[in-house]
């Protein structure tokens, strides 16, 4: 099989690993609306990143980490934050960075790649990036786990019980912000949720503890980008929705599965 | 009654926009001794609550707690998410460091729920819930129990069941109860003192004399004719699972239902 093929296999694998991980947590803080504001700000920060010739990763981890805390300060404060305000935040940077897109000088640039993704695409740098990321979160996610846990229940419940809730909070958000930049080549700004929340809702059925339903989660995310990218291959289709189609797929079977005793 | 002070708020002031919350609060709790609020909706009576427990600054006046103080909180009957999977003894030792199965079976047992540990959360009805809840709190060797309307959700027979249950572990445990609570009648009979909120202390003392206070009569006045009277009574018999009337055995503590 060709070189690209394996590469893109390869940093697939370390976004759904991480993207399960995160995901269940987004599903049970009833959090799906945070991924989509993110994941759409992204694209501000490519715009950036290529205004200003440098890194585009770096930028888009710059955008979204402050729309992240912003987001974080506006759940804190409901006198402020309403879900139409976040969603005002992701619209506007979605369309912000693509109209700046267009202003570049110059540079023809594939927009279709930063929305639905480009996997196909990836460099070795890409895959050394991205196995580093996911490294990264599952050791943060494992320190944070138990009061990430206890906050997603009941926040004054777990703070009254000597939980920091903003801050475990702020570090969590950070790392979905972190994920959506390396995520962002698997599926693009468009779909990204779907990798968060779909694996997540398909685990539910077979999970008993919080823990199960986290790896089951990265299980079906795993499998549904090995068919994604089958399907892509076979069929010539774009791989970063057959991606988010199989997974579709896979939660559709999860409900009609007999559960398990 | 004690005279270790468990926590004090003194003068304690809050608006939200033009709104007062709270005027000029003051309260005390002490070990062994339950202190109820009362007052109608929108009363601040929550609030109050939030402020003691440090999850909401008040514009104005102290917050004093016992340094060390470990408190137990029993927040108003919330909702579970359905995609959480999570089991009953999960849940009760969600906040131990390292899981500890026999403190937790120890809590469940005192509140009765021992039979309900591998059950999901979601399946528990409210008066189960509430037990849990308290299970919880328990855990934590509390010195001080907040309880946010304990009896939300709970049925009328729950209910007495549940404020006799507080009561007896404070024996056994002797914290202070801080509660908020709706339940006039049940509250009367089992607390050593009332507070009676309405954005500022309308009334405060031992119970029997709150419900004569002329502030307590105008704010619960219709309650009181619509059978939610406060009276003190002693039961001359009891009843059988069948509903039988049977007599009462000597040195027998009154039960209700």
């Amino acid at each position: 099989m060709d070189d690209f093929i394996w590469r893109a296999v390869l940093v697939g694998l370390a976004v759904v690993l991480m993207s399960g991980l995160l995901g269940v947590f987004l599903l049970w803080r009833r959090m799906a609306y945070f991924g989509d504001t993110l994941s759409h700000s992204a694209l501000l920060g490519v715009a950036l990143g290529l205004m200003t010739g440098t890194n585009l990763n770096v930028w888009i981890m710059l955008v979204c980490g402050v729309v992240a805390l912003l987001m974080l300060y506006l759940q804190h404060n409901p006198a402020l934050g309403s879900d139409a305000l976040l969603g005002i935040i992701g619209h506007s940077a979605l369309a912000l960075g693509t109209v700046a897109l267009t202003f570049l000088p110059g540079v023809r640039v594939d927009l279709m790649a930063y929305l639905f993704g480009d996997i196909l695409a990836v460099s070795r740098t890409d895959i050394a990036l991205t196995w580093g990321l996911a490294v990264f979160v599952m050791a943060v996610m494992a320190w944070i786990w138990r009061p990430l846990l206890s906050l997603s229940v009941h926040a004054e419940l777990a703070q009254v019980e000597g939980v920091n809730v903003w801050r475990v909070s702020a570090v969590y958000m950070l790392l979905i912000a972190l994920m959506v930049s390396v995520a962002m080549k698997v599926v693009g700004v468009l779909l990204l949720t779907a990798l968060l929340i779909i694996p997540a809702a398909a685990a539910r059925r077979f999970a008993k503890t919080p823990e199960q339903m986290a790896v089951l989660a990265v299980m079906v995310g795993m499998l549904a980008l090995l068919a994604g990218v089958g399907i892509s291959l076979q069929l010539d289709t774009p791989t970063g929705p057959s991606v988010v189609v199989a997974a579709s797929a896979l939660f559709v079977l999860a409900q009609l599965m007999p559960r398990s005793a | 009654m004690s005279t270790t002070l468990l926590a004090k708020l003194e003068h304690i002031s809050l608006r939200m926009g033009q709104r007062v919350i709270l005027h000029d609060v003051d309260l005390k709790v002490y070990p062994e001794s339950v202190l109820t609020l009362i007052g109608p909706n929108g009363a601040g009576k929550s609030t109050l609550l939030r402020v003691m427990l440090g999850l909401q600054k008040a514009d104005g006046g102290k917050v004093w707690r016992m340094p060390g103080l470990r408190v137990g909180y029993v927040p108003q009957k919330f909702h579970f998410d359905r995609l959480l999977p999570l089991t009953v003894e999960r849940f009760i030792g969600l906040n131990l460091s390292r899981h500890d199965a026999v403190a937790i079976r120890q809590c469940a047992h005192e509140t009765g729920v021992s039979d309900l540990l591998p059950q999901a959360v979601q399946s528990l009805s409210g008066g189960e819930f509430q037990r849990v809840l308290l299970a919880r709190a328990l855990l934590n060797k509390p010195h001080l129990l907040v309880l946010d309307e304990p009896g939300q959700g709970v049925d009328v027979s729950g209910l007495s069941e549940l404020y006799q249950l507080i009561n007896r572990l404070k024996q056994q445990h002797g914290y202070g109860v801080l509660m908020v609570s709706h339940d006039l009648h049940l509250v009367m009979a089992s607390t050593d003192q009332v507070l009676c909120l309405n954005r500022h202390i309308c009334c405060f003392g031992q119970p029997e004399a709150v419900s004569r206070h002329p502030e307590y009569l105008r704010l619960f006045g219709d309650s009181r004719t619509a059978g939610l009277a406060v009276y003190t009574h002693h039961h001359d018999h009891q009843h059988d699972v069948h509903g039988c009337v049977v007599p009462l055995q000597e040195g027998e503590e009154h039960k209700h239902g």
